[in-house]
């Protein structure tokens, strides 16, 4: 079918179609050019698109910024404390694996104060999509070194600049066991960060999410100034990220076999020219609540009477 | 003979545990009434023959079936060594004239410490009045096997087998039973072991006991208190259970891990405490109520999401298996010193439920109650056991299982225009969860205040209103609560009040008061938040009210402690605080369930002081305003 005549069959069929503004609630309170704002759009496209119903989909998120995020997309949402948005997306995913899950987290929110529930995350490989959406500061607190806070840079716990070199949350990722997704995009190249998201929705197992984005307010420099003056390489394959060729200003191009894990790795330990881009994904590893849901039998009520019964003899003395 | 207090003590991994849970099987099987304490040191091998090694049980058994509590000082005890032995007397654990079953091995040991350490004891007990058997537990188990330190637990349960007169065919089921799924060379091995400890026993015992039991219709259960939670966990319905492994309450995950997928749940054993409740939460979220199981250190590492599942009105179950504290504390040994904790350790005001089982065979049917005011009133519900319960056996009646009700499936069904998610009963506070998948009930569950819209809000008059409306549910819960009944008669000159595993201690003792004459009753709190209703009127019938807790409190007469300074136990504390009652406390941290005779020398001693001047509980005259 050619592509306008699905378009025009749509336009017949809209009344099953869901439209951007059924994944709208209230109005975003976040700074203007904040790249949040870009991240909700994203979002409500790729749910558009895969014409989600919005019962349906469950977005969980932490505490920062970024995490009001559930607050401004008409799904079901859970904003709830900080660091600990992974931990609830586990059980909504255990309890209800018929239920996508998406989970929004800051970078001070996932990597620091959330990091334990970040590594073992990855290794449970729940199916879900994990953002991180990383400013490098710490923005709702007002200003306060992150774990991603770039090498000296002065903020309000570090007046006279920063101590550490940043984390990388990359090699990280792939350093883990059971990784079935990463990849990296930014706020301020909107088609990459559709094409992004678009696939780590359609990935199976837990796609992590990176997204660079300004923060406007307490570190307006970031990422040279919003991406202006931020090098990048664009990783390329046939399966892997589309590039757009208007991106190819922001900078080259790169091939990567994302199946690769060395290959992956390698590239993750590399933060200048940032990877953008699909760095790994392995489609093989089993989802955790598919595991203990195939091992579990849930009985009908006779049954389940019987095996109770059949329980309570082991313990029967007379 | 009424009832017996035995106790089974060796060096940790000498197997005592085993032997105690074989003779307890064997008077179950007899139905006899059991209660039963385990003897545990904190590490999984101490250094050996010291008293801080001793490991085993102690059970008491009775002719009636029902055995509330852990009983006195005991009558019998057989110690794989002078030291495990010494470690009891050390523990205020045996009676003065306690009859001592000992390895006479060490008598004549190749090591000089140990045979003089041996004698030294051997006197010390002499001394109390007490009656030494010394008997060939290493000598004759070398007869049978190379190492004879793994087996002689088997030749000393033949031994008691002889020593209560129970049959050895039903001990050698019991044996073939626990080592089920083991090699049948081990297996035959520990049958020959116990035959030949019960033939010792018959040939050279000169007086042996008999406690027969009652004979009863009723089909009884022998388990720990864990098990207990993991089967009324499954009847309750659940079908997650997310923990994190720490001492005393893990095996009740292990039990659970055990059944639960047969029954369509599993449990998750996540990353830590945090995480643990975390899942759990989410679970109850997406409309499948789940529980967390830990201890006091769990408990405190899952603050923070029990203010979030009060202040987001998540249906959540949490069971905090009480042990020692604070910190690491006394991490195998029974205390009830989280109760401030659970009813106030969250940020902000947090109103939940909190309710303690005071037996076994509550610990099965608490779970269904808990989950059912978790889902019907949006609530937070804490389940207070403790280690005591934990890791004791009871005997008590079979459960009807086909009376467990079945679980309806989830309501997706549309949510009706305008039906908003925290549509509080402006009376009870009482509102209908929305849950994922149901159409029309999209928005944001927020650990901000919020409004009954579900969104955050920031303004006083809505800041109140949520606090009111998750308060008055705790109101509304009290509404449907009966006065707790006395036990003894309803006034009196003393009143002990207690909550959980004291119960049967407190009740045995206020027996054994009255019998003396003196007058005293008891009442027992199941419910911690809400207080049932009640309580003033019926502590204005005694002179004197006190708690019995396994909790700390200031003595009175200590260094430095005042009226004012003086720190109270938990209970005292709350019910002080409820009723403006000068409502004192029987409180200590003992790391071992009291024992009815201390309890009752408790009383002794109060009623002996009163003078009958005393009027009614005073009230707390240092509250100002207060007229």
């Amino acid at each position: 079918m050619s592509a306008i005549a699905k378009e025009s069959l749509l336009e017949v069929c809209a009344i099953d179609e869901h439209r951007l503004e059924d994944y709208d609630a209230e109005r975003p309170r976040w700074c203007k050019g904040c790249g949040d704002h870009g991240v909700l759009a994203a979002l409500q496209r790729v749910l558009r698109k895969n014409n989600m119903e919005p019962e349906n989909v469950v977005a969980v998120s932490g505490i920062g910024c970024s995490s009001r995020l559930p607050h401004y997309l008409n799904t079901y949402g859970f904003h709830g404390i900080h660091g600990r948005a992974l931990p609830i997306a586990t059980g909504v995913r255990l309890s209800r694996p018929e239920l996508p899950v998406i989970a929004i987290m800051g970078d001070g929110d996932c990597f620091s104060i959330g990091g334990n529930h970040w590594l073992h995350a990855i290794r449970y490989n729940i199916n879900a999509v994990v953002l991180v959406l990383d400013n490098e500061v710490y923005a709702l607190t007002k200003m306060q070194a992150s774990p991603t806070t770039p090498d000296g840079w002065k903020t309000n716990t570090t007046p006279r600049g920063t101590y550490l070199h940043p984390l990388n949350p990359l090699s990280a990722v792939m350093g883990m066991t059971n990784v079935s997704f990463l990849a990296q995009t930014a706020t301020w190249l909107p088609a990459h960060l559709d094409e992004t998201i678009e696939k780590a929705w359609n990935h199976h197992g837990l796609s992590f999410v990176r997204i660079l984005q300004r923060c406007p307010v307490f570190m307006p420099k970031a990422f040279g100034e919003g991406g202006l003056h931020f090098p990048v390489v664009f990783l390329e394959n046939d399966d892997g990220i589309p590039v757009h060729p208007s991106l190819l200003n922001r900078g080259p191009l790169q091939p990567h076999d994302h199946r690769n894990i060395n290959e992956a790795q390698r590239v993750a330990v590399t933060v200048d020219p940032a990877p953008m881009g699909l760095l790994y994904q392995n489609t093989e590893v089993p989802a955790y609540e598919e595991i203990r849901w195939q091992r579990k039998a849930r009985p009908d009520h006779e049954a389940f009477l019987q095996r109770l019964d059949a329980a309570m003899d082991v313990h029967t003395v007379s | 003979m009424p009832e017996h207090t035995v106790e089974i003590v060796s060096d940790a991994g000498e197997g005592a545990q085993k032997a105690a849970i074989a003779f307890a099987q064997l008077c179950a099987k007899a139905g006899n009434g059991l209660w039963t304490v385990e003897i545990i040191p904190s590490e999984i091998r101490p250094p050996p023959h010291t008293t801080g090694s001793a490991s085993g049980n102690r059970i008491r058994l009775a002719e009636r079936s029902q055995v509330t509590n852990a009983g006195n000082r005991a009558d019998v005890v057989l110690a794989f060594n002078e030291m495990a032995l010494l470690s009891r007397l050390q523990a205020d654990s045996l009676a003065d004239d306690v009859l001592v079953l000992i390895d006479d091995h060490w008598a004549s040991h190749e090591n000089e410490q140990y045979r003089i350490s041996y004698r030294d004891v051997i006197d010390q007990f002499r001394a109390r009045g007490s009656t030494i058997l010394e008997v060939p537990l290493e000598r004759e188990t070398a007869r049978h096997v190379e190492d004879a330190q793994q087996g002689k637990n088997m030749f000393a349960v033949g031994i008691l087998c002889a020593l209560y007169s129970k049959d050895v065919d039903v001990l050698e089921g019991v044996i073939r039973g626990i080592f089920k799924g083991k090699a049948s060379e081990v297996i035959e091995l520990a049958v020959t072991l116990a035959r030949a400890g019960y033939e010792y026993g018959v040939s050279s015992f000169e007086e042996c006991f008999d406690i027969r039991a009652t004979p009863t219709d009723v089909p009884k259960v022998a388990m720990n208190g864990n098990t207990a939670l993991a089967l009324g966990a499954i009847a309750a319905g659940f079908e997650l259970c997310s923990m994190y492994p720490i001492t005393p309450a893990t095996s009740a995950s292990h039990a659970l891990s055990d059944l639960f997928e047969d029954f369509g749940g599993f449990v998750h054993q996540a990353e830590d405490e945090i995480a643990a409740i975390g899942v759990a939460l989410g679970a109850s979220y997406a409309g499948k109520t789940a529980l967390t199981i830990t201890s006091g250190p769990g408990m405190a590492l899952k603050t923070e999401f029990q203010g979030l599942a009060v202040m987001t009105e998540t249906p959540l179950v949490i069971v905090d298996v009480q042990r020692g504290g604070p910190s690491t504390g006394l991490p195998t040994k029974i205390e009830q010193s989280d109760l401030l904790h659970a009813l106030y350790g969250a940020p902000g005001d947090a109103p939940k439920v909190v309710l303690a089982p005071s037996t076994i065979e509550e610990c099965y049917y608490i779970l269904s109650v808990a989950r059912k005011i978790a889902e019907e009133f949006r609530m937070l519900v804490i389940v207070l056991s403790d280690a005591n319960l934990a890791t004791g056996q009871q005997l008590f009646d079979r459960p009807d299982v086909f009376a467990t009700p079945e679980r309806p499936p989830l309501d997706l069904s549309p949510v009706p225009v305008g039906a908003l998610p925290y549509d509080w009963d402006p009376t009870t506070g009482l509102s209908e969860r929305l849950i994922p998948g149901q159409p029309g009930g999209m928005g944001v569950t927020t650990s901000l205040n919020h409004d009954r819209d579900g969104k955050a809000c920031y303004d006083a008059e809505r800041n109140i209103r949520g606090h009111q409306m998750r308060s008055r549910k705790l109101a509304a819960l009290q509404q449907t609560l009966q006065p707790p009944k006395v036990h003894g008669a309803p006034e009196g000159e003393l009143l002990l009040v207690g909550w959980g595993s004291t119960r049967g201690a407190i009740e045995e003792a206020v027996d054994a008061a009255r019998d003396r004459g003196l007058s005293v009753s008891s009442l027992h709190l199941q419910f911690l938040s809400p207080l049932p209703p009640g309580l003033k009127d019926i502590f204005a019938k005694f002179r004197r009210v006190i708690t019995v807790e396994l909790n700390y409190s200031d003595d009175p007469q200590a260094p430095l402690i005042t009226e004012e300074n003086r720190r109270y136990g938990q209970l005292a504390w709350v019910l002080r605080a409820a009723t403006l009652l000068d409502i004192d406390c029987f409180a200590n941290v003992p790391g071992r369930p009291y024992m009815p005779v201390e309890i009752l020398d408790e009383v002794k001693r109060i009623l002996a002081g009163r003078s009958d001047s005393e009027s009614p509980p005073k009230r707390l005259t240092a509250v100002k305003g207060a007229s």
